[in-house]
């Protein structure tokens, strides 16, 4: 039988590797938006993993909240992408310092 | 029970192996590629858990209209390669002791034999999949839902308005320079006379303006 904690350890090792992909590619934009979506999608199978083994569909519910708030945020992150491809020629996350936070 | 033990063993393996993939590999395409695998086998490992109808969405949605968004995007723009690897190996250790250390806390945490659920009996329910979670969507979670359309909405207004780029539809005055312009700027007469002698004309024009 496949328990819970087989699904929420998958789950843990893809949040590890998405997290060693955000420490690894530090320079590039893209890599770190698909990072960000992994994680997402290794949040999303807990979430499923719970709503299943503890008979309860609110679970699914947020699943879907999550999926429509990720998917508006990657569109916005690939405008973003576009736009300082378009003004400054480069992704590399060390360029953008023009707010010089 | 054996046969969803060795599915559940090879989809998992597919899904590490194209995560692993997907932060590793050099091009930002096959990335793309592999994240798509990767969303497709979480696909099947959801409908394994009984939620039909958010494996289909992820399928539609995200195959289908973000990676494809992903894809265009990292098609479109030219990307130097070479700079943006550099410290790849750099921040290796850190990244794995984070990793590391996050599977360890969770394995060690979920061998407490208290989280070994196994499916409850009464799993196969009348109501199937779809329609059980839109009775919850459009009726205990209308008003959510009506914010994630906004939601939606105004990440639709924020990424068109951003990138847009092309001629303006309203004409507009600016009054700085309208200020500045006199006649000079406008106006210019022509001598349309015989060019005589070229003094007179030189004057003339001088008078006119």
């Amino acid at each position: 039988m496949v328990t819970l904690a087989d699904f929420l350890v998958l789950s843990a090792i893809l949040f590890a590797i998405s997290a060693l992909g955000i420490f690894i590619n530090r320079k590039n934009l893209i890599v770190l938006l698909m990072c960000v979506e992994l994680m997402l999608l290794a949040v999303n199978t807990n979430f499923l993993a719970f709503s299943y083994f503890l008979g309860d569909l609110h679970g699914q519910i947020f699943v879907f909240f999550v999926l429509t708030v990720a998917a508006a945020e990657s569109s916005i992150g690939l405008a973003i992408i576009v736009l300082l491809m378009r003004n400054r020629g480069s992704i590399n996350v060390q360029d953008i310092h023009e707010l010089n936070g | 029970m054996l046969t969803e033990k060795i599915l559940f063993y090879v989809f998992a393996a597919i899904l590490i192996f194209a995560a692993s993939m997907v932060v590793t590999v050099r091009h930002s395409v096959r990335a793309a590629l592999f994240l798509v695998l990767a969303f497709f086998t979480a696909a099947g490992l959801w409908l394994m858990l009984h939620a039909e109808f958010l494996a289909i969405v992820l399928v539609l949605v995200y195959v289908g209209a973000v990676m494809v968004l992903f894809l265009f995007v990292v098609m479109s723009v030219d990307l130097d390669q070479g700079r943006l690897r550099e410290g790849f190996g750099r921040h290796m250790p850190v990244g794995l002791l984070v990793a590391g250390v996050v599977i360890a806390e969770m394995v060690s945490i979920l061998s407490i034999d208290q989280l070994a659920i196994v499916a409850p009996e009464s799993a196969t329910v009348a109501v199937n999949n779809v329609e059980a979670v839109g009775q919850l969507l459009y009726r205990q979670y209308i008003y959510p839902v009506e914010i994630a359309s906004v939601i939606l909405l105004v990440g639709i207004i924020a990424a068109i308005s951003m990138t847009l780029r092309g001629r303006r539809q309203s004409r507009y005055i600016a009054p700085a320079e309208q200020l500045a312009a006199n006649k000079r700027d406008r106006l210019r007469v022509v001598d349309l006379r015989e060019p005589a002698s070229t003094d007179s004309s030189a004057e003339s024009k001088g008078d006119d303006n």
